[in-house]
């Protein structure tokens, strides 16, 4: 009876050694255009990264108060995220911030001009429904430390691998929320639309991305708020920014200086929430 | 004179949804129920064998429960939905056939639609949803605005061009539905339900409003509805609908007066007759009849037979004259008086073609049955006052 109990090795398969020989021929095989993939992603980080610093910290800071202000029309609110970026600069991590952050923002790029058009083929076509709805569901349950390994495998440590996994993880919620959105669309509305003889194309765009708006804006936010998260966990192959201060000090336990970073990622993470929610719920009143 | 100008046709149209049509449409043509057929097939028949016509410049209702198919058929028109076999013809042409293009134009130009919830596009202004039609078509956004403002002038909401829709009430939304349906000209308006969604009395001014453009405008009219009341008011012709077949169609008053089956009169007990119904359905021969030159003795011996108590006079032609009730005619036969002068003379009259609506009071304040009157004061005959009263329960 013991093998009732104990699952017999003759059963088993390897533990995907095939994928990996795979991966790796791949990259083999494709080392000029991956080469090709990494100096562009190194470059649009490394032009947004110059094009933040170049910003004096005094006008950043007065500019994010601003916007702070003008999306919550709450006047403590500017003074609030003025200090808030303060600190971050006080701990020394303003450079480490920039850095994330032009990374974020490639990212949600990235994502976004992949996950629109995703998002309205997959609300329009219910076959291509079928098909990408199950691999939205696998990239967001897979563990994000998966996606690290093939990237790394592909365009070795650095930013690139970093990117290209925090990309896939983020833009899931741009995908899902915009197909929410369209296909959420009142159906008398497109109905109505149809009725005067729009074409597909007007129908989408008079009609459907409009309504859809607000969905979408909460898609980018999520993205952004994703992105986030991952960029610092892709600290783990070789992406500097604030996420590396904090992996560094982990490693020699020190304490204080793996929490100031925590700190400054969260209080980067409040405001761009914080500001994009603004802009979704100003959409949302629109309507 | 009928009208025989055709604008629109549904021909033998049969809509089912699900799979197993094929089957669905041999065990309906074998006469199965629909709800058997759902039972069995798992296809749903939305509609099954469906025809009318729909002359050129009258409002056609049709008139149904939820479930029974009229919102279906009615998309078959312009095609939002496609029925699964029969024709839908649109000035003679299979509307079906239409290819890309010529859908669109089908629908641009020619047919459009008002919807139950308006269908409005509630990130646009009031003016920017009026002058979606022609956006469409490519206008440029300086003539079609001004062609917009004249509609939305003509559906009264003038100074609220520029308004947010969610600003607006449910009247005044359907106001800017129908303005929008209206702006690209078409040669026939489908209305789905358009005023089920407004409370009565906004609904009443609507359908007056949409009496008076039509009046104005001479649009072909599909109109949809669930209330009897509505269709009766508007429709030129009506046609019932129930389980996806159209059991009755006609003009109201066919309808009511001759009802092809049971449901058909149930769903008219909840109309207002007073509304539809005319003298000539009501009225009835009197009794007796006396002519006025006749003495007075010869008359309360008529009366006597026919056991009344008043017998109405008429003159050479039938004419109408008056009434004699059995005491005057006594007390002229007592005192040698001819009968015409001690006739009843004040006696309300109406014509045949007269809606019942119109003669309440008249009946109400009436001493004797109204007389009815045809040309030359003819004596047609009477309706009582119970009978006018009585229909508008």
């Amino acid at each position: 009876m013991e093998f009732l109990y104990k699952f017999p090795e003759s059963l088993q398969i390897g533990s995907g050694e095939a994928i990996d020989v795979a991966v790796k021929a791949f990259s083999r095989n494709n080392r000029e255009t991956l080469g090709l993939i990494k100096s562009a992603i190194i470059a649009s980080i490394n032009s947004i990264n110059s094009l933040l610093e170049a910003i004096p910290w005094p006008v950043m800071i007065l500019v994010v108060a601003y916007l702070g202000w003008r999306v919550s029309k709450k006047l403590y609110v500017g003074p609030m995220y003025a200090a808030m970026l303060f600190f971050v600069g006080m701990c020394g991590l303003w450079d480490n911030m920039l850095e994330t952050i032009s990374m974020v923002i490639v990212a949600v790029f990235l994502s976004v001009i992949m996950g629109f058009p995703l998002g309205i083929i997959v609300a329009m076509s219910k076959r291509t429904s079928t098909i990408v709805r199950p691999i939205l569901d696998l990239m967001q349950t897979m563990p994000a430390f998966v996606y690290l390994v093939p990237a790394v495998i592909l365009f070795s440590p650095g930013k690139t691998p970093a990117l290209i996994a925090t990309t896939i993880y983020a833009v899931v919620p741009m995908v899902r929320m915009t197909n929410l959105g369209i296909v959420h669309v009142d159906k008398e509305m497109v109905e109505a639309a149809s009725s005067f003889g729009s074409t597909k194309m007007q129908l989408l765009a008079k009609v459907q991305i409009p309504q859809a708006l607000p969905s979408i804006m909460a898609g980018i936010n999520q993205t952004i708020m994703m992105a986030m998260s991952m960029v610092v966990t892709c600290a783990l192959i070789g992406a500097n920014g604030l996420g590396m201060e904090i992996l560094l000090a982990t490693n020699r336990t020190e304490m204080g200086k793996a929490l100031m970073p925590g700190i400054a990622i969260v209080i980067i993470a409040i405001i761009l929430d914080r500001l994009t929610q603004g802009m979704v719920k100003k959409e949302a009143v629109s309507e | 004179m009928i009208n025989e100008d055709y604008i629109a046709e549904a021909r033998n149209v049969v809509k089912i949804y699900g799979k197993n049509k094929a089957e669905a449409t041999k065990m309906m043509t074998e006469g199965l129920d629909k709800d058997e057929v759902y039972r069995k097939t798992g296809a749903a028949v939305a509609l099954w064998d469906v025809s009318f016509k729909v002359r050129r410049k009258e409002i056609f209702v049709i008139i149904g429960l939820s479930g029974s198919g009229k919102s279906t058929i009615i998309r078959c028109f312009n095609q939002l939905l496609k029925p699964t076999s029969g024709t839908i013809l649109f000035e003679g042409q299979n509307v079906e056939k239409l290819k890309g293009n010529e859908l669109l134009n089908l629908r641009r130009d020619k047919v459009s639609m008002v919807f139950q919830n308006f269908g409005l596009l509630t990130h646009r202004s009031v003016i920017d949803n009026v002058a979606y039609g022609l956006e469409v078509r490519g206008i440029p956004k300086s003539e079609r605005f001004e062609k917009a403002q004249d509609f939305i002038k003509m559906v009264g909401l003038e100074g609220w061009e520029d308004k947010p829709i969610a600003t607006l009430s449910g009247g005044m939304k359907q106001r800017v539905g129908i303005a929008r349906a209206l702006v690209n000209s078409p040669d026939m308006l489908l209305m789905d339900e358009p005023f089920s969604a407004l409370d009565p009395l906004v609904r009443r001014e609507m359908q007056f409003e949409l009496l008076s453009i039509q009046r104005k405008l001479e649009k072909t009219i599909i109109f949809i509805t669930h209330d009897i009341n509505e269709a009766f008011k508007l429709g030129d012709r009506v046609a019932i609908m129930h389980n996806g077949r159209i059991i009755q169609s006609g003009t109201p008053e066919e309808m009511s007066t001759n009802p092809a089956d049971d449901y058909v009169r149930n769903f008219i007990e909840g109309a207002d007759m007073s509304m539809v119904l005319r003298v000539k359905h009501v009225m009835f021969r009197p009794q007796c009849i006396v002519r006025e030159n006749v003495s007075p003795a010869n008359a309360v011996m008529e009366m006597r037979e026919n056991q009344v108590s008043s017998a109405y006079a008429v003159g050479d032609d039938m004419k109408f004259m008056g009434v004699v009730t059995l005491d005057d005619a006594i007390r002229a036969r007592q005192e040698k008086l001819p009968l015409f002068s001690v006739l009843t003379k004040n006696i309300p009259v109406t014509g045949e073609e007269v809606l019942l609506k119109d003669i309440i009071q008249k009946a109400a304040d009436a001493r004797f049955p109204i007389a009815v009157v045809g040309e030359r004061g003819k004596l047609k005959g009477i309706v009582s006052r119970a009978s006018v009263l009585s229909s508008l329960a």
